[in-house]
């Protein structure tokens, strides 16, 4: 297995020179089985250059795994390349909207209405399909098994785990750590807080021994006090996560808009020495690139 | 005309919530540094809105792997904003109105289910239940007459008949709802509580509220003897009312629970009035 980073920012594209190195187009990542089986992991902007790398593989087949539905990991889709042509199947894999009750297939195609976009949904060549995720469920795309768990952001987000041939790749999506929202001498306090470790603990199980982790680490630590309930993580909890789930290799992603690749490394540095990273056992940490790819 | 419980899920579809949740709801939500547990504590004190998110985290959009029993517990699954948007998008449907055509006086109502939620959970904790596990007692005790507010809305000119016959009778209500309609207000929130998956110790309770010892093998936690007895109790204490003008004694199966009888356990149980006052706070707009 091996996967590509088509893009790793997060919110919104940030082209330009001071972010050339790490990339400006938002999540998407590329994974590989050991048989080729293409599986495509967000349609943030990234998956447009994708888009347009896989044209010497038309005809293809292709799964989509949507992590959520805000911007920054679908707005891509309308311009990736196979959904405009005959022959090639692509399937869309997300959860479900609870609030409209919408299925995946319907929020993704209103970003195709006559206001928001030239070409409708119904309109596309490729042949389409749809599926909405749940959680636990296993998807079986050839030799590759994906499952799925539900993290924490503002709306529901899939965390994907994708295994082959005896190898795991993980992705969270946007994902914060749950926190209690009582205050310590509230009474509610105690038993929340059971069940934030509780979803803590299953969280971890899910990244378990993972061969890499790609995990959503917006925030500096320094940061994160006024961002708290944003749905994002941090340096700090990144690292903490990986440590404790015994992970092999971790990148992490969803790189803040506004910093550049010096600041970015900056963050970067600072945490490294702040967490003590590179102590025994300690997973490879790497910050997340555009273009690199990697054997797993 | 008979309620056909085939149809009661897609009618409570549209039904809104009270107007005291609603109310609090879209005040919360309009601010932007609106607390978490703020809007915990408005949908966790409405039985529409509480029934509705159990309903709607516990269902297929959102496909997750175990049952989830209560508000708090919705929260660390899904997240504050997918709760509060689902509160919002009950809060939109509008408000239940205070009187109805059945009499049923829904401010009184609201006493009730909120009466019984926090005794039941006192009950819990004198049961010895761990207080993470309390709360779900809470739960049921707010969600046991939800088939009343069913009824009230859908079918109010035949509650309304069963309402009086109760009251100039002196029966309680639940049988003249059997006798006249062929089902009774617990068994339909039994049905749509199991229908929406909700965890099966709240189906029971929600269920059985009249006779724990109905399918008692099914749940051994004292949830639904908690439910009963808490009914009785507010009821003693004149707080709230829901229509029914009999207080039934411990049958054996709630006595040998609580090791008391009705009165007993009232007297165990001391000065109440805290607990009601708190509970009315809520009934407030």
């Amino acid at each position: 297995m091996h996967f590509k980073f088509w893009g790793v920012r997060g919110s919104i594209p940030a082209p330009g020179p001071k972010t050339v190195h790490y990339g400006g187009n938002t999540t998407c990542i590329e994974v590989r089985g050991d048989n080729n089986e293409l599986l495509i992991l967000d349609g943030g902007t990234g998956i447009f250059p994708l888009g347009q790398s896989l044209i010497p593989e038309f005809p293809l087949k292709v799964h989509i795994f949507i992590t959520h539905t805000h911007w920054d990991h679908i707005q891509g889709l309308p311009m990736f390349l196979p959904i405009f042509m005959p022959g090639n199947e692509v399937t869309i894999h997300g959860a479900a909207d609870p609030i409209t009750q919408r299925d995946i297939g319907e929020v993704l195609a209103r970003q195709m209405e006559y206001a928001y976009f030239p070409v409708r949904e119904a309109e596309l060549n490729a042949s389409m399909s749809y599926l909405n995720i749940q959680e636990g469920q296993r998807v079986q795309v050839g030799g590759v098994t994906v499952s799925s768990m539900l993290l924490n952001h503002p709306v529901l987000n899939f965390g994907y785990r994708v295994e082959c041939g005896g190898k795991v790749f993980v992705f969270t999506g946007d994902h914060e750590w749950p926190f209690n929202i009582y205050s310590e001498d509230d009474p509610d306090y105690a038993d929340y807080q059971q069940m934030v470790d509780q979803q803590r603990s299953r969280v971890i199980e899910f990244f378990r021994d993972a061969d890499v982790l790609v995990i959503d680490t917006a925030y500096t630590d320094a940061e994160y006090p006024s961002r708290k309930g944003w749905g994002h993580g941090t340096f700090g909890s990144s690292i903490e996560a990986a440590r404790e789930a015994g992970v092999k290799r971790v990148f992490l992603t969803h790189h803040e808009p506004t910093r550049s690749d010096a600041a970015l490394e900056l963050a970067f540095d600072e945490a490294r020495k702040c967490h003590d990273v590179g102590r025994e056992m300690d997973p490879q940490f790497d910050l997340a690139r555009e273009g690199v790819m990697i054997e797993i | 005309m008979a309620i056909n419980a085939a149809e009661v899920p897609g009618l409570v579809e549209r039904m809104p919530a009270f107007p005291q949740g609603v109310t609090k709801v879209l005040d919360l939500a309009s601010r932007p540094d609106c607390a978490p547990k703020a809007l915990v504590q408005v949908i966790e004190h409405d039985p529409v809105m509480t029934m509705k998110v159990l309903k709607l985290v516990n269902s297929a959009y959102f496909g997750l792997s175990r049952p989830i029993n209560s508000i708090n517990h919705g929260v660390v699954y899904v997240g504050i904003n997918t709760i509060k948007n689902l509160a919002l998008s009950i809060a939109a449907i509008g408000m239940l109105p205070k009187s109805n055509k059945a009499g049923l006086d829904m401010n009184q109502f609201l006493a009730h289910s909120l009466g019984v939620a926090s005794v039941a959970k006192l009950l819990a904790t004198h049961l010895g239940v761990p207080d993470k596990d309390a709360t779900d007692f809470f739960v049921a005790g707010l969600l046991h007459d939800f088939g009343k507010v069913v009824l009230a809305q859908f079918k109010p000119e035949a509650f309304r008949l069963c309402l009086d016959q109760a009251a100039e009778q002196g029966r309680s209500l639940h049988e003249v709802e059997l006798e006249s309609q062929g089902i009774s207000h617990d068994e339909i929130g039994g049905r749509l509580a199991e229908v929406w998956k909700l965890p099966p110790a709240l189906v029971h309770a929600i269920h059985h509220h009249h006779h724990p010892e109905h399918g008692a093998e099914d749940a051994g936690d004292g949830m639904c003897e908690a439910v009963f007895a808490a009914n009785q109790i507010v009821r003693s204490l004149g707080f709230g009312d829901a229509g029914n003008p009999l207080i039934a004694e411990f049958p054996p199966l709630v006595s040998e629970r609580f090791g008391n009888d009705l009165s007993g356990l009232m007297s165990v149980l001391g000065d109440l009035s805290g607990e009601m006052e708190k509970a009315r706070l809520f009934t407030q707009l």
